[in-house]
Parts: structure tokens; sequence; C-alpha cells
């Protein structure tokens, strides 16, 4: 019973991490703009696209060993992917939600889920028609990393998909990196001082254009990471993937406390373990597997009912 | 220094600055006097570039600076401690100044002119790492004025500093005001304290509903009797 538990703990926090590293992106655009970007689930699919296509572009290697995935392959995966990723992000940025800055707030809403629609037709389309990308209707498979993929960790009697290790370990060094970029680094601070009061940080000089520049590169980059450790850890990936998990991850950021950056790291966690453990202790078929997206999203009525500012979200404090 | 020309601010149709005119010369003290609505506040956040213009010219320093984005001005020599104070509650008095420090990168002067600032207020010195949020009305005052003064501006814009202060801390901050005159800045002062701010003024221009009625020396308006009856309280 109790291995079980670790088992699943250990199952929930890694689904939790792919969830946190996606609701970054969420909470820190939120905080700065008030926007909830629907699009970025397509951010964090065209992430995992962009691994993919390096991997093509590397030949579509199969033979590495382990060293040279590990050090040369991953790597290489996880820049393309960052690459496509925060391009593409902030390509929609500059053209879809910036000449709407001023408008009200339902239509630059509207327009995310446009651009959302946009990116998986737009991926779609390049099905079948590139040279060596393959022709499925559905998954594509998702390159193999010697070292991860298929391997296993034993602790005890809980056993640890290496997979899953990497998206737990990709989270924490995500979230190190993002602690000392807000902050310790300059731009980090004036991302602070912006959502909290985006008039009074012009006045200290901060170009709020360039904070938001940033502020949607940064999700962007985790997404992207959030993609290759979804193929890694599923072993396919599709257009359509970052619907659900997009949905999953803003679930996650509000449930932390939405604008909160440690509240989407914390909520991403909290939504996985409570979907790892519904789907193993609740009996009879409402813990069927089936049911654990009713669970999750449960909680999140739950949340919003008795704790609408979040787990970690401190109440709105006025500014007089 | 500066000159605003025939500047028209709207908020959405309704016009809440109608074409004032004045001008504030290097190193004086200029106060804009009025009422709540007058359109000071709002005359201050369009030389700042928070609001655009609807008509007229803003110069500063002999080139055009309406149209020049907010963070710009900072660039150029402009700071502005707004009404409200609107410091960044959350963050320590220090993350405060660094911030007012944002347009600069000469890091070893930014720490000698924070010294500068601890030196001028040293309440902020020995609370340093608390934040904003936690000290009275009066030291988040003197922190709003520092923070500003962190960006080292030509031209320092005051937004009613003496709000909701004690007597006593109103003439800390108009002594403050004096001596960073007395250092070369050029200061542009929005008051509703008026014998406060026309004791220090070089001059002072009068506003009422976005128009501005009448200007004068400070002294000269400390004595006359339309200031008297409307501003001082006296008869």
């Amino acid at each position: 019973m109790l291995d079980l538990f670790f088992q699943q703990l250990i199952n929930g926090l890694s689904l939790g991490a792919l969830y946190a590293l996606i609701a970054v992106g969420y909470t820190v655009v939120y905080g700065i703009v008030q926007l909830i970007n629907f699009a970025h689930g397509e951010i964090f699919m065209v992430g995992a696209f962009g691994a993919f296509a390096t991997w093509m572009l590397l030949g579509q290697p199969t033979d590495w060993g382990v060293s040279a995935s590990l050090l040369i392959l991953l790597p290489l995966m996880l820049l393309g992917g960052i690459v496509v990723s925060v391009t593409v992000a902030l390509l929609t940025e500059r053209f879809a939600y910036r000449p709407l800055r001023n408008a009200p707030r339902l239509a630059p809403l509207i327009t995310a889920i446009g651009v959302s629609v946009f990116l998986q037709e737009f991926v779609r389309l390049f099905y079948g028609r590139i040279p060596g990308f393959p022709d499925a209707k559905s998954a594509i498979p998702f390159p193999s990393v010697a070292g991860i993929s298929g391997e296993i960790v034993r602790i005890g009697s809980v056993t640890i998909q290496m997979p899953a290790l990497f998206t737990i370990v990709a989270l924490a060094i995500s979230t190190l990196f993002l602690w000392f970029f807000v902050n310790r680094s300059k731009t980090g601070r004036a991302m602070v001082a912006t959502s909290q009061d985006p008039d009074t940080a012009r006045l200290m000089g901060i170009n709020v254009d360039k904070v938001i520049v940033a502020a949607f590169a940064v999700g962007a980059g985790l997404a992207a990471i959030a993609g290759v450790a979804h193929g890694l850890n599923y072993g396919n990936i599709d257009f359509r993937m970052g619907f659900l998990a997009g949905l999953k991850a803003f679930t996650a950021a509000v449930l932390g406390g939405i604008g909160n950056i440690n509240g989407a790291v914390v909520g991403g966690l909290v939504l996985g373990v409570v979907e790892a453990m519904a789907t193993t202790f609740i009996p009879g078929q409402f813990g069927s597997s089936a049911w654990k997206d009713v669970w999750a999203f449960a909680l999140l009525i739950l949340v919003l009912v008795f704790r609408p500012q979040g787990l970690l979200g401190a109440k709105v404090v006025d500014r007089a | 220094m500066l000159e605003v020309k025939d500047m028209v601010v709207a908020y959405g149709r309704v016009n809440a600055v109608k074409g004032i005119s004045f001008t504030v010369e290097e190193g004086q003290i200029v106060t804009l006097l009025g009422t709540n609505g007058a359109g000071k506040s709002t005359t201050l956040r369009a030389v700042s570039g928070l609001l655009k213009l609807v008509s007229g010219e803003i110069w500063f320093q002999g080139a055009r600076l309406d149209g020049t984005p907010a963070h710009r001005v900072v660039e150029l020599g402009i700071a502005q401690s707004p009404e409200g104070r609107r410091l960044f509650r959350q963050m320590t008095v220090e993350d405060n100044l660094k911030l007012g420090a944002y347009s600069r990168r000469d890091t070893a002067a930014i720490r000698s002119d924070m010294d500068r600032v601890y030196d001028l207020f040293p309440v902020l010195g020995s609370r340093r790492s608390e934040p904003a949020g936690l000290f009275s009305g009066g030291e988040q005052q003197m922190l709003a004025i520092g923070r500003a003064m962190m960006s080292r501006p030509k031209l320092l814009m005051l937004d009613e500093p003496s709000m909701g202060l004690s007597p006593i801390m109103t003439q800390t901050i108009m002594k403050t005001i004096r001596d960073l005159q007395a250092d070369g800045v050029t200061i542009l002062l929005v008051e509703q304290n008026a014998q406060a701010a026309l004791s220090l003024a070089d001059r002072g221009y009068v506003l009422e509903v976005g128009q501005i009625m009448f200007s004068d020396t400070g002294r000269n308006l400390l004595g006359d009797d339309r200031v008297k009856l409307t501003y001082l309280g006296a008869d």
C-alpha cells in the first residue's frame, strides 16, 4: 500500500512537473498583460515539433550511444524546441496581441483562441508534405533518446521511468533559473515591477514592450522543455496535444494563484499528484483513468469556491 | 528647460487639460496649483509620456518631447514621483531605489546615489531591506522622492508630495525640495498645500478645470487676494 502510494506520488509529480512547466507561461503573461493566452498550449506543441524537426535535420539518428545522446542529441533537441517555441510566441505577441493592447479585454482573449486554432492547423499542414515527416493522421513517433527513453530507476520497490525523472529534474532546474531571473536580473525585476504597477514601471524608465516580450519568451522556453518531456514520456506527439495539456496547465496556474510564478509550480505539482492519486485510491469506476480529468477539474472548482485567489495567491493589496 | 505650448489632453472624449502653456526655467522651482480635477496630475502624466496629447507641443532642452515613449522620457532626464506615491509595496526599499535607477548603467555611481538618499532620509537606510508597504505615509513619500532622484533627473516632477502628511513631515519634504534645487535639480511641483508650495516656488501657475487662470512669482502669488481666498483659506 505504502509502495503504491510512493509509486503514484512519483507518477503524479512527473505529470505535475509537465503541467508546471507549461503553467508558468500562463501565469507570467497573465501577471503582466492580464491576458489568458489560450494559445500557450500550442506553444508547448510547436516546441515538441521543433525538437522533432531538429532530430530530422540531424539525419534522424537512431543509433547514437548514451553519452552522445545525452550530451549532444538531447541538448540540441531542447534548443531546437526552445527556438521554435520562442519564435512562434514572439510572433504571436507582436502581430496578434500587441495591436490589441488597448482594446477591450474580450478582443485579445478571442484572438488567443484564434491563434490556438491557427497554430494547430498550421502544424497539421506539414503532415505528409515534407520528406521524412510522417504522413500520420494522429500521432507522430517521438525520437527516443538513449539513456532516457525506456530506461528505469528502481528505489526499493518504486519504479521510476527515466523520462518521468527527466521531467522532474527539468522542472527543478527551470524553477531555479526562474528564481534567479526574477529576483536577480534587471529584466526580472522590471517584470515584477510591471506586473505590480505598469504605469509606475514606465516612470522608472522600464520599456514595458520589452518586458512583455521577455515574459512571452520565458513562458515559451519552459513550454518547449515541457514539449520535449511530453515526447519522451509518451513516445509520440501530435498537433492536438496542446489542447488538453494547455487546459490542465491553465488549471494548475489558477490553482496556484494566477500571476504567481511559485503558485504555478505548486499548482502544477498538486494537480498532477491529485490526478495520480485519484486513479489509484478512489474505489470503483470513479477511480478509473477516465475519471481523472473529472477529479482535476473538481479540485479547480473547489479551490475557486473556497480560495478564489489560488493556493499561493495573495489577497489583492490596495495601492493607497 | 521645459516648455508646454497649448497642450490639450483628454481621457476618452473629455478634455482634462484644455490648452495650457507654461515654462520651467533651468534651476527653478515651479509649482502648479489648483483644486482636485484642475488637471495638474494629467499635465505631469502627459509630460512623462504616460498620456498622449490631443494637440499642442512639449519641448525639453530645445527638443520636441511629446510623442516620446515614457521610458525614453526618463532617459532624457525627467523623473516623476507620482500622486499617491505608487511605490512597489511588496519590494524592499533598496529594490524600489534600484528600480528608480533602472535607466542607468553606472553601477558604482548608483551605489553612491543610493547612499545619498539614505543620508538624506536615515529611516530608509536603517530599514532598507523591509518592504516599502510597511512604512508610514511620510516615510513612503521620502522613498518616492528618493526613488525619483535615483535616475539623476535634470527635471524632477513631484505630484502632491505633502499629501496626507503631518505639518512637520511636510516641512521636512519641503526642505528636501529646496536642497535638491540647491544641488541644481529643476523642480516642477504640484501641490494642494499652496502655502508650502508658494514659499518655495520661483513661479506658480494656478489651474482651474483644465486651464491656467493666472501665473506670477511665488512671492506675489502668496500675497494675491484670489489665491488667498481659494487656496490659503484666508479672508
